[in-house]
């Protein structure tokens, strides 16, 4: 096993706001942006940003092999994805079916409290967010919207339709960090 | 409960483009090619502004049948510009049901004694600026993203890196003596001055626009601290538009790696042609109603 090291990837999207949430948790944080600092992390944070963009420069750069490694294969990262991290992560192997921009354009975007037993109001920020739909049967709902699942985990993933980094929300960071 | 249409939420948009480039397209196959090289989001537009430079006449808002069918055909989100003042393009555009709308300057204004009150509406403004007053003046107007102006059509930086220069000396001027002045002398709120003298950067995503040719030209902005880039004319107006557009994407990414860019920088085929900005007739970045 990998001594416990966070990252945050650093291509495109909120990683500053991830980044600004470690900080305020304490937490040493790695900015991950090639292989090498892909390789040494135990735990990855993946942003919000346009998910198409992430893949194309991911796939570019020989990472996106290197993430597919070490979720199906060697299972030794875990991974927490808000928005279109959310959606890297059904292509890694969460099993969830997701549907891009699912709440909607930008008109539709909003910041609602959500109905949470671990974390007491909780509030979420959706900007173009995708949906959650058919979750697999091995997935766990942490947070609901009006009932439909905004926050899951299965295995080694974390996944939030939302945007906990908007918000200086950093419980869920913690969680990710410190359940494992 | 639900709060929508705020502020935060449309700057919250903006803070997902931080790191992209975001590419004027003409029509849905220039949109495709713009989404799988990797750009962050779209600006639908008739006619790219070395186009509108070339051609001449009023430049105004596209039609909605072109801006609609480019939202269809693409998952990233899209912009379009309405003429400086003309609220009721932009009512339009955000009844287009797309993501942002660029009041810009490309566009021939339409009132040259105001900017559109962006308050009202619920989609997200950006805005161009040369300098610290001219951005806080958009921002005090409802901009929730800035784009520094530079000179767009010409595929020449130098207004670019002029404008963002003047940004960043106007911000590194200000001290706690002297926000009241500065706030009276820019004709915005001190709280608005303030909290750019606090945090030493605008308090909105901030990228740079015109003039952005080559992926060095991206990466030079991206080296000078921007958030971002648009690519106008750039990527259509040159030999081979998906190499450059994917050039510039990884650029954008790799701003600080010279090896990187040295390969991207490779085979580019002829980048769009250019001028000088001496021999401009109209300089867009000196569009600023009621200046």
């Amino acid at each position: 096993m990998l001594p416990k090291k966070l990252g945050v990837l650093c291509l495109q999207g909120s990683f500053a706001e991830h980044l600004q949430c470690c900080v305020d948790l304490g937490l040493e944080t790695v900015e991950v942006r090639d292989i090498e600092s892909l390789q040494s992390v135990s735990h990855l944070i993946i942003p919000g940003g346009e998910s198409t963009t992430m893949l194309k420069l991911l796939k570019a750069y020989g990472m996106w092999e290197v993430l597919e490694g070490r979720m199906k294969e060697a299972r030794d990262l875990k991974i927490f994805g808000t928005c279109a991290g959310a959606i890297l992560c059904s292509y890694l192997g969460l099993d969830v079916e997701v549907n891009r921009n699912g709440f909607g354009a930008q008109q539709a975007s909003m910041i609602v409290a959500l109905e949470s037993e671990k974390f007491k109001n909780l509030q979420g920020t959706f900007i173009r967010a995708p949906r959650f739909t058919n979750c697999g049967k091995n997935v766990e709902t942490l947070a609901t919207l009006n009932g439909e699942a905004v926050l899951i985990e299965q295995d080694n993933f974390l996944a939030a339709s939302f945007h906990p980094e908007l918000l200086d929300e950093t419980r869920v960071h913690a969680y990710f960090f410190n359940q494992s | 409960m639900t709060e929508q249409n705020s502020f935060r939420l449309k700057a919250g948009l903006a803070q997902m483009l931080k790191g992209g480039v975001i590419m004027d397209v003409m029509n849905v196959e220039q949109a495709k090619i713009a989404e799988a090289a990797g750009a962050v989001a779209v600006m639908a537009l008739e006619r790219i502004p070395s186009r509108i430079r070339a051609e001449g006449g009023v430049a105004r808002m596209s039609d909605p049948d072109m801006i609609q069918e480019i939202k269809k055909a693409v998952s990233i989100p899209v912009m379009a510009k309405a003429r400086i003042g003309h609220f009721v393009e932009a009512q339009i555009i955000e009844a287009c049901d797309i993501d942002y709308i660029d009041e810009s300057e490309v566009l021939t204004p339409a009132d040259d004694e105001a900017h559109i009150d962006k308050h009202p509406f619920s989609l997200p403004f950006v805005c161009g600026c040369r300098n610290l007053g001219e951005a806080l003046r958009r921002i005090n107007e409802g901009a929730a993203m800035i784009r520094t102006k530079g000179e767009a059509g010409t595929g020449n930086i130098v207004e670019a890196v002029r404008h963002w220069s003047h940004l960043q000396r106007d911000i590194e001027s200000l001290t706690a003596s002297n926000l009241d002045e500065k706030a009276e002398e820019y004709r915005v709120p001190v709280e608005l001055v303030k909290e750019v003298f606090e945090a030493g950067r605008l308090q909105v995503v901030n990228f740079a626009a015109g003039g952005i040719a080559t992926p060095a030209d991206a990466a030079l902005m991206m080296q000078l601290g921007v958030d971002g880039v648009f690519v106008g004319s750039g990527i259509f107006d040159s030999e081979n538009p998906q190499l450059m557009a994917e050039a510039v994407v990884k650029a954008t990414m790799n701003y600080d790696k010279p090896e990187v860019l040295r390969e991207v920088s490779r085979g580019l085929g002829e980048a769009m042609k250019g001028q000088e900005i001496e021999s401009l007739e109209v300089k867009y970045a000196d569009r600023e109603s009621g200046a």
